[in-house]
């Protein structure tokens, strides 16, 4: 009985981790999809977001710019125009990328950017590590207290709804993006046949821009989420987060971004749950063996089409 | 002539850890230089040696372990060969769901492997004594040569120092053969096998896998065969590491020592060609080992300084992509021995 009396405390868990994993698994499979390669480096241009708020963020500090936290939130202003500018940064960070490495290499073929991802992957991640070292860091040093949610018997924290609403605002953004908008539907339509869209007029360049500057900026607002609920950043954060946001594009189908939030939710709410049964250090392998099974079972994912 | 030994050790040192990646590189050359299989998990093939042959031919588990089984003590041999053996089973059991897909799943999938694998290290202390690692495995043949050098030392006292400090890393000198010998060998075969008939199925797997399958070729079993000689190769250069190091923990298996300096290595030398695998594991090992020297003259230290050092690793392999992508060898143009016979005639 015990143990499945934390279910519901779990369940939040899930929602939170897996708000987070949505939010770099929709980058990822946009990526992939548009430019049909796996980049690796994705889980760390996760944690360079999450550095480049904090960067702004001790920029704004330096400045004098504090204020005071938004009731009951943990945070102020500050934090929150350091998040929109970390995912602008980000995004931009991304298209410099494709412009110096990845737009010269992709005429020679998709496994040589896999390859070039895995060194941007290493390049991201020890740059931050030699910038800001190997210690945690702290967007907010104080420790908030969760409430009680009568009835339900589960304890959430002020910090934490703001989360869940960040992701699920974000990504009824981007449904709108991509189903109203002139670039949106290019994205889709790239996604699901270059050569077709090129032949429709389509400016594939730009859809490539388009993606890695969305991709970019999701994957910074999950990484700058994560350090808000995990209370700290440190450069390993992106390889951690490199096996889930796999697992649940693979879940949801390559290309697909609505499948990434449904595989992301997937790997947040069995990730949470497994730890009522195994010990917690091997939470990246519960999201290794959901992708293992999915890709004998199903290789296309849960809504991949062809 | 001191500083000249000083030197000399140094190189044997190199040499031995710079051999033990340039085998990593073979085995990675067969699985992607002929194949073409994506394998970014070869940490976790080089841990699985490391550890199968440590606790077979380690010691048994000391009062102040964790871990409570292995150490049989058997001979180094048999660690080596069972390290190739349980590494090639594991390659077996991941190529099973990953193998009939493209490539970039191999390449999820072995990151995953790898990555559970290293979980298992830091976790499962019964088996692997978790952070402490595993103590005092034996170098093979270690105690008969060093108690050679020793008595010959004793018996000739007014040797002069030089001499004598050479002498004294004597074993070193037979790990190095031991090491090149191994090299050598896996060597041959590698090169043996590219020009068979099997080998040539490899590389047609490579470049076209429609058209080798028409021609009536299980595409699935020669992969799962090539998976699984290079995920041998990694785990016997696992054990070489081992007993060589005497000391293993999860740390010695973390993703860039383990994978992707083995990947620069082999990118660098020239994937598809053995000798730019083993050249390119000494190149990057020498560039690894002087940037090295570079930090510390620099005063940097600890973890900045290997930040900086793998960012150098890292765009090095984007500057070989992106100005050589063949590698500094290039892929050797091989062709059949009997087709080599025919034209001498």
């Amino acid at each position: 009985m015990h143990i499945f009396s934390q279910i519901p405390q779990l369940l939040i868990y899930g929602l939170i981790s897996g708000s987070i994993i949505t939010l770099g698994a929709i980058g990822l499979s946009l990526t992939y999809g548009i430019l049909k390669f796996a980049n690796f480096a994705h889980g760390d241009v996760m944690a360079t977001g999450a550095f480049f708020a904090l960067a702004f963020l001790i920029l704004f500090q330096g400045l004098g710019f504090t204020t005071q936290p938004f009731y009951p939130l943990s945070f102020g202003l500050p934090l929150i125009i350091s998040f929109l500018l970390s995912m602008g940064a980000t995004a931009a960070l991304a298209i410099f990328i494709d412009k110096i490495l990845y737009k010269k290499l992709r005429a020679t073929g998709r496994i040589t950017l896999l390859i070039a991802s895995v060194g941007v992957a290493f390049i991201l991640r020890n740059s931050l590590q030699f910038i800001w070292g190997p210690q945690p860091r702290y967007y907010i040093k104080k420790i908030q207290i969760a409430t009680s949610v009568p009835f339900l018997g589960i304890k959430i924290k002020p910090d934490e709804i703001f989360i869940i609403a960040v992701a699920i605002s974000l990504v009824i953004l981007l449904h709108f993006f991509l189903q109203k908008t002139r670039m949106g539907k290019a994205m889709r339509a790239t996604s699901d046949n270059v050569e077709l869209a090129q032949v429709t007029g389509i400016n594939t360049e730009s859809v490539i821009n388009w993606t890695w500057a969305i991709g970019a900026a999701l994957a910074a607002a999950g990484g700058i989420l994560a350090g808000i609920e995990n209370k700290f950043i440190t450069p390993n954060f992106g390889w951690d987060m490199l096996l889930p946001i796999f697992a649940a594009v693979i879940l949801g189908g390559i290309g697909n971004p609505y499948g990434a939030m449904l595989g992301g939710m997937v790997i947040g709410f069995s990730e949470e749950i497994s730890t009522a049964f195994i010990p917690t250090s091997y939470k990246p392998a519960v999201a290794f063996i959901i992708m293992v099974v999915m890709l004998l079972v199903k290789p296309r994912g849960l809504l991949g089409e062809r | 002539m001191d500083v000249f030994v000083g030197v000399l050790n140094y190189a044997v040192f190199f040499a031995i850890t710079a051999g033990i990646f340039a085998l990593l590189c073979l085995g990675l050359n067969i699985q992607w230089g002929y194949t073409g299989l994506f394998n970014i998990g070869i940490a976790g093939f080089y841990a699985i040696g490391a550890y199968t042959s440590a606790l077979i031919s380690g010691p048994p588990p000391s009062p102040m372990d964790w871990r409570v089984v292995g150490g049989f003590q058997l001979p180094w041999m048999v660690g080596f060969i069972s390290a190739a053996a349980v590494s090639g089973f594991i390659a077996f059991l991941i190529g099973i769901p990953t193998l009939r897909l493209k490539e970039d799943y191999l390449a999820i999938a072995t990151i995953g492997i790898a990555e559970v694998i290293r979980l298992v290290l830091k976790n499962e202390s019964w088996l692997t004594n978790s952070v402490w690692g595993i103590k005092h495995i034996p170098s093979p043949f270690y105690a008969p040569i060093q108690k050679r050098i020793s008595l010959f030392l004793e018996t000739n006292p007014h040797l002069p120092l030089w001499l004598q400090t050479f002498l004294a890393n004597g074993y070193n000198w037979f790990y190095l053969g031991l090491v090149i010998f191994i090299l050598g060998v896996i060597y041959w075969i590698s090169e043996r096998i590219i020009r068979s008939p099997w080998g040539r199925v490899l590389r047609a797997i490579r470049e076209d896998e429609m058209a080798v399958s028409i021609y009536g070729k299980n595409v699935f079993w020669y992969k799962m065969q090539s998976l699984v000689i290079g995920a041998m190769i990694m785990g016997a250069a696992g054990s070489l590491y081992a007993h060589y190091t005497r000391f293993i923990d999860a740390t010695s298996f973390e993703p860039f020592f383990g994978t992707f300096l083995i990947w620069v290595m082999l990118i660098v030398g020239g994937s598809g060609n053995n000798k730019g695998a083993i050249l390119g594991g000494f190149l990057i090992w020498g560039i690894w080992a002087g940037t090295e020297f570079l930090t510390s003259q620099w005063g940097l230290s600890g973890v900045r300084a290997a930040s900086l050092r793998i960012i150098c690793v890292g765009i090095i392999l984007e500057l070989i992509l992106l100005i050589r992508p063949q590698g500094i060898l290039g892929e050797e143009k091989v062709v059949s021995r009997i087709l080599i016979r025919k034209k001498k005639k």
